[in-house]
């Protein structure tokens, strides 16, 4: 049972578990699905000054959302210890190759340790992965009011159009990141 | 005589129970989903770049069958007028649409997905991956924090 589990997950079962959580959510407390407006509950729990943006009851309307994360925190510690798969992750031969010629292989691990790991933060290529990328990651997810659950999911799911402009949003800015940024940021460090 | 306790309590505290109780089932099904996100790998930095170029169906697969069955849940819960454990009745309030509300959607998607890029990670596997230990996801987490922060101070004067 363990060992199977321990197996990459398809997608065809994954992602209906997605729709899973979800339904739990809506069942246990009419809850919609999102996670980023977390970031900014932890925000106005811990720094709110004197922004309106971030002076509001968090308790009531974001507590059940802190305690969400919370979970998805612990399954990441259930995963870790018991688990866990040793194997690279089951990308595209053609991304692997793609990914080699700048530098990053793909040898085991979910994050590439040239780049995303703590002792890669120094070189100009983990800080601007890690930290600008985080940081952009936060600011543009409230700017549009939901990330990739809020939007991707459940606004989709909702058949929200300002969901469907958010995916085009993310789309591209991805791509640009990924075929304009990441061959500049990787190009001048790894070769 | 009826001393069954669950009973009582059923009956008299219901708020205040049903507020923990329900606090402990939040974080059950955060833990389910970020056992889901780990172990679809959607959280891996190499899933996303192989999304962003194209070069393999698995993210697409998730998104699409993640949309479909919450799609397709929230529908069927509209059509029945399914109540929650709180008995309110299921619902899913609608993304502001109006004008002042209309381009924060393309410009902020388009920032969050220059960091999507960058990083390989959105908030979700952040926390996941934090679990997972991987220390830098915590650096990621707070430097979105600091996002957050700064968005907030910008907040006024970025059109949306």
């Amino acid at each position: 049972m363990i060992e199977t589990l321990s197996q990459p997950w398809p997608w065809y079962v994954a992602g209906p578990l997605i729709g899973v959580t979800v339904t739990l959510l809506l069942l246990l407390g009419n809850k919609t699905f999102g996670v980023s407006s977390s970031l900014q509950h932890v925000c106005a729990a811990t720094v709110p000054g004197q922004n309106p943006y971030l002076c509001y009851d968090w308790r009531q309307s974001g507590l059940w959302n802190l305690v969400f994360v919370l979970g998805i925190v612990l399954g990441g510690v259930v995963t870790g210890l018991w688990l866990s798969s040793p194997e690279p992750v089951a990308i595209a031969e053609t991304t692997v190759a793609d990914l080699a010629a700048l530098g990053i292989a793909n040898d085991g691990g979910l994050m590439p340790e040239e780049i995303y790991s703590l002792q890669a933060l120094t070189s100009p290529a983990g800080f601007l992965v890690v930290v600008l990328g985080g940081f952009l990651v936060g600011f543009g997810a409230r700017w549009a009011g939901g990330c990739t659950s809020g939007h991707g999911i459940m606004g989709l799911a909702n058949l929200q159009l300002p969901s469907l402009v958010a995916i085009v949003g993310f789309f591209i800015g991805g791509l640009v990141s990924t075929h304009l940024l990441l061959p500049l940021i990787l190009g001048g460090t790894t070769r | 005589m009826s001393q069954n306790p669950s009973k009582v309590s059923k009956g008299t505290s219901k708020n205040s129970s049903a507020s923990s109780w329900s606090l402990l089932g939040y974080l059950g099904i955060g833990a389910f989903f970020g056992i889901v996100l780990l172990k679809s790998e959607a959280v891996s930095w190499f899933r996303i770049q192989e999304m962003f170029r194209f070069q393999g169906f698995y993210m697409y697969g998730l998104l699409m069958t993640g949309v479909l069955t919450s799609a397709l849940v929230l529908a069927v819960f509209k059509k029945l007028g399914m109540r929650s454990l709180t008995g309110e009745k299921v619902s899913v309030g609608d993304k502001p649409w109006q004008p002042g509300q209309r381009h924060r959607y393309w410009l902020g998607g388009i920032v969050f997905g220059l960091g999507w890029g960058l990083a390989g990670t959105c908030p979700g596997p952040m926390y996941a991956l934090l679990g997972y230990g991987v220390g830098a996801a915590a650096v990621a987490l707070l430097s979105a924090l600091v996002g957050v922060r700064v968005y907030a101070l910008l907040a006024k004067r970025l059109p949306h």
